[in-house]
């Protein structure tokens, strides 16, 4: 299981890059920390998620 | 007649206490958009007498941030990077307040915000925070970024809170509250925002990580 925002989710095994896809982010609005850790997105599609794993995803949403 | 520098500093002695404000005058902080949130948040730190504050943006003052903005009609069409400045150098004469008009984007942040340790996210645009975050904590993983997403509208204030995503990542804001959905930015509701931005920055430099 990897937690996902604060909720556990079955996710083990994808990558970032499909996480942000079938979740419906907008991958130019987000930033995505891993384990605390800021995802560089160069590195979406290579880093896979794996169980006992954190993720934050942040979307940005406009105003200011 | 403006009162001395020793005057000012022994009034935020006053208020503040001698320890938390020698952390301010030693404090270095970078403002990234000069809206609703940047205006709000630099007057804020200047007030507080942060010794150093950088003000970027590239835009120019419009009509239309009047509601909100902390410009004046007799600002408008000047860039907001020399109106704030004016404004801060009257609020706080002894800071050592800068500014600077250009465009942020990945390739000129790593020099543009090389010197400052601690970072405020300000801009207006959901893809152009995206971008200041990711850039600023992959070349700066030391640096604290301060951000805000979501403060448009006139929902509840008690829906803006901070929360710390990451060591050195704060973020404010509603996070749902979007202009794409057609919301107004109103003034209370974003200086809200914004005053959360300038209190996480001020509890960060006080040595206070908690959001």
């Amino acid at each position: 299981m990897v937690k996902l925002n604060g909720e556990q989710r079955e996710l083990s095994g994808k990558s970032v890059d499909e996480l942000l896809n079938e979740n419906g982010y907008d991958p130019k609005r987000v930033a995505v920390e891993l384990n605390l850790e800021i995802v560089p997105k160069s590195q979406y599609s290579t880093t896979v998620l794996k169980d006992g794993d954190s993720v934050e995803v942040v979307s940005f949403v406009g105003g200011g | 007649m403006i009162p001395s520098r020793e005057e000012m500093y022994a009034a935020l002695e006053e208020r503040h206490g001698k320890e938390i404000q020698k952390k301010f005058a030693e404090a270095s902080v970078v403002v990234c958009g000069l809206g609703g949130l940047g205006s709000n948040v630099a007057v804020s730190l200047a007030r507080a007498g942060i010794g150093r504050i950088h003000l970027i943006d590239f835009d120019k003052v419009d009509i239309s941030n009047l509601n909100r903005q902390q410009y004046f009609p007799e600002q408008l069409k000047q860039y907001k990077a020399d109106a704030l400045l004016d404004t801060l150098k009257k609020i706080a004469p002894y800071c050592d307040i800068t500014s600077q008009t250009v465009k942020l984007d990945e390739n000129n942040i790593p020099t543009l915000l090389a010197d400052f340790p601690i970072v405020c996210e300000c801009f207006d645009n959901a893809e152009q925070k995206a971008m200041l975050v990711n850039t600023a904590l992959e070349y700066f993983p030391g640096k604290k970024l301060v951000a805000a997403s979501g403060m448009a509208g006139l929902d509840s204030a008690n829906k803006i809170i901070t929360r710390r995503i990451a060591k050195n990542f704060w973020l404010c804001g509603d996070g749902k509250s979007d202009v794409g959905d057609g919301l107004g930015l109103i003034s209370a509701r974003v200086a809200v925002c914004a005053a959360h931005q300038a209190t996480m920055v001020l509890r960060i430099i006080s040595g206070e990580y908690d959001a």
